[in-house]
């Protein structure tokens, strides 16, 4: 047998809840997560809703110990990556161990209240407010809090920032370069992001409606996403009672358009496609299948009309989950794998929220409940970004 | 895995798209900050997919399709690209117009282009390229984590061609923004003279460079990569084994290293470290410095691996980088240490 990339651990914090625990239960339980912006003064107060995590900063640093000046999105990685961390019990320090972490926005919380000062004189704002700027800053933060300095690096392709991290490290184990790897991703709610999608015209006034025939644009969302892989060698020496193994993926470029995806979908066609063999498994062999699923038009149509293409109409059973917490763009990917896994571990699958009517042209029907006692063995996650990134990753049952 | 450099592309403050005439008249700039010397674009880019690039997208456009051009490739199998800062330009656009407009009726293509990704997408669009795309961020191991993952690559499907690069640009906000962290000089030299007076502070540089690498040699092979290894916020000792056991691992001895570029940066604390770590480390080896002729930014070892690879097919070093003659360049090893984290090493070898 191959040498597999085992899943030894989760952590996860979203507009769902702070916890792996109290996250599965929110899911179970279809309780959505979005509501009003509070985080920060906008226009687009009471207008856009958003999926914000329900911890201000203050109360973030003052949980995790850290300082206040920090960014969100910082916080919010180190928050989940500890989570992971513990939850695989493992001694990093015992290791070669690396980070792997994806970002679309770094410090981009903080740099956008500097520059309203900065703008008005270039001597002005807190320097303290962008010395956290780079999106490798955020990975350098986690990183030492964690205490792991043997491999470190950040991924952003927009929105399948995190699934290529965790591709990318599972690669690295494979490659006997790291024997674990902490990987996955985390964004912070920003004015920036918030105004970019809306001047994109792609926001929902509404609570999100992903797949849904009537539905209007994406709501924003925020959290961090990590899990912990490890190799043979190490599940072996720790004694991990690992559920999941990555068994593929692939990352693909569309090509199309600079925002928009080609109307086939062809390249998150080809990144399921391209994963699925990697896995050595067939469209059937697929359980369930957690949709990028924005809520646009436009990704909605294009990536349901590459799984029709793939799957026919024996498609699995599928849904996206940013009807539960937004689109957390760089985070999505890593908190998208926390929610594939647990189906495994759980033998479940999510419902696709607030869901009427199929899309006339592709015709699919998501998961409309919550439903347990399946039997799930290979979970395919899908992540596609500006810029025609692609990226599809498949986790199965050990 | 030994890698093949096929083909090069370099924008950067040097003119230095002809092989030839390798950096014989560096270009010497006043004040810090270094701006790339920026080619007719028209060569490279359709004029009207030029309007809509902000300055980086035009760098990293220009720059992949030298490398592709020489490597003779249309279309590679992926784009691998590092940046440290992405694209600052449409960021700052963006933000400006956000502040100023109170986030009414914005014009969402500097949004649209704001993230790092950008670069490597529009590559990837302008050639159709489905393959592999990639977009790493880590600060001064930006190019190197791009490097290590094409290696990876390759070492699986040594068959394919994957286009990677480091590409960073400067603006007026960044750099008085970082100009403020106190990091560049703030006395009045020239560039060239960097390394003549020992002051604090460095100087601000920007660069655009894509290599099509290859596990297969191709008819325009520069030089190989050998080994690339990367050294996050170590200690001294750390360091000092690291380097140790990397040039071992390669089965060179310290004689047989013809030339180490090291990536001085002019701060008189930051090279006194740098002078400890590299007299523990390559004893009497020849010793190169680039960073007087690309400035320092976090993909500079894209412009210290261009010019070794260039050293090792002309077999000539530049006077601006070493004043001395030596032959034959076989093995030539890059050491760039960046601010204080970041310290990273890439052998190449003639091939």
């Amino acid at each position: 047998m191959k040498d597999r990339v085992h899943v030894a651990g989760l952590g996860v914090i979203s507009a769902i809840g702070n916890s792996v625990p109290s996250t599965f239960d929110a899911l179970q339980t279809s309780t959505s997560g979005i509501g009003p912006l509070t985080l920060f003064e906008s226009v687009h107060q009471g207008v856009l809703p958003v999926g914000e995590v329900k911890m201000s900063n203050a109360v973030l640093a003052e949980k995790l110990s850290l300082p206040a000046h920090l960014t969100r999105t910082a916080m919010l990685g180190i928050h989940a990556a500890r989570g992971a961390v513990a939850s695989s019990g493992i001694d990093l320090k015992k290791w070669r161990s690396g980070l792997i972490s994806a970002t679309t926005v770094g410090g981009m919380d903080k740099t956008e209240f500097f520059f309203e000062e900065f703008l008005k004189d270039q001597r002005k704002g807190r320097l303290l407010d962008v010395v956290n700027h780079g999106c490798g800053k955020s990975t350098e933060l986690i990183a030492h809090d964690l205490g792991i300095n043997k491999y470190i690096s950040t991924i952003n392709t927009a929105c399948s920032s995190s699934t290529n991290a965790i591709a990318l490290a599972a690669r690295m184990i494979k490659a006997g370069q790291l024997d674990v790897v902490v990987a996955g991703g985390t964004d912070a709610l920003t004015k920036f992001t918030l105004n970019g999608f809306n001047s994109l015209m792609i926001l929902d006034t509404q609570p999100c409606r992903p797949f849904d025939a009537h539905r209007n644009g994406l709501n924003l969302g925020e959290g961090a996403g990590f899990i912990v892989l490890v190799s043979d060698k190490v599940k072996k020496a720790e004694g991990l009672n690992s559920t999941s193994y990555v068994s593929g993926y692939a990352n693909t470029s569309d090509a199309f358009h600079q925002t928009a995806s080609s109307p086939e979908g062809r390249g998150s066609f080809s990144a399921m496609q391209k994963a699925l063999t990697m896995s050595d498994l067939n469209p059937d062999d697929i359980d369930y299948i957690n949709l990028h699923g924005t809520g646009t038009s436009n990704n909605d149509l294009s990536e349901g009309t590459a799984i029709a293409r793939l799957f026919g109409n024996r498609y699995p059973k599928l849904s996206s989950t940013k009807a539960f917490t937004g689109h957390t763009l760089g985070a999505s990917g890593g908190i998208e794998a926390v929610f594939s896994l647990l189906a495994i571990e759980q033998q479940c699958v999510f419902p696709n929220l607030r869901f009427e009517n199929s899309i006339p042209e592709i015709g699919i029907t998501p998961q409309l409940s919550f439903e347990t006692g399946l039997a799930v063995n290979h979970v395919m996650s899908n992540s596609f970004g500006f810029g025609g990134n692609c990226s599809s990753i498949i986790f199965s049952k050990e | 895995m030994t890698v093949y450099i096929n083909g090069m592309g370099a924008v950067s403050p040097q003119q230095i798209w002809i092989k030839e005439m390798l950096l014989s008249d560096p270009s010497n700039y006043t004040g810090n900050r270094l701006s790339c010397i920026e080619p007719d674009y028209t060569q490279f880019i359709d004029p009207k997919y030029l309007r809509r690039m902000s300055r980086i997208l035009k760098m990293g456009v220009a720059s992949s399709a030298m490398a592709l051009h020489e490597a003779g490739v249309r279309i590679p199998d992926g784009i691998i690209t590092g940046t440290g800062y992405g694209c600052l330009e449409d960021t700052e656009i963006f933000l400006h117009k956000m502040i100023e407009l109170r986030e009414q009726a914005l014009n969402p293509t500097p949004f649209i282009q704001s993230t790092h990704n950008t670069i490597g997408s529009q590559i990837a669009l302008l050639l159709m390229c489905q393959g592999y795309n990639q977009t790493h961020t880590q600060e001064g191991f930006s190019f190197e984590s791009a490097l290590l993952d094409a290696m990876m690559a390759l070492n699986g499907n040594p068959n394919q061609v994957l286009l990677t690069g480091g590409v960073d640009e400067i603006t007026d906000a960044s750099h008085q923004i970082q100009e403020r962290f106190g990091i560049f000089r703030r006395t009045s030299l020239l560039s060239l003279d960097l390394f003549n007076s020992s002051s604090k502070g460095t100087l601000h540089g920007e660069g655009a460079f894509y290599f099509a690498l290859s596990g297969k040699k191709g008819k325009e092979t520069s030089a190989s990569i050998d080994s690339v290894t990367t050294f996050y916020n170590p200690s001294r000792e750390e360091l000092i084994t690291g380097i140790h056991e990397f040039v071992q691992s390669t089965s060179l001895s310290l004689e047989e290293l013809d030339l180490v570029l090291i990536g001085k940066c002019g701060d008189a604390n930051l090279d006194r470290v740098t002078d400890d770590i590299s007299k523990q480390s390559f004893g009497s080896a020849p010793i190169g410095l680039f960073k007087h002729l690309s400035g320092e930014y976090p993909t500079a070892s894209a412009f210290a691996l261009w010019l070794g690879a260039r050293i090792i097919q002309t077999q000539q070093i530049p006077s601006a980088v070493l004043n001395e003659s030596i032959r034959p360049l076989r093995n030539v090893l890059i050491y760039n240490p960046y601010f204080r984290h970041y310290h990273s090493l890439i052998l190449l070898r003639a091939c």
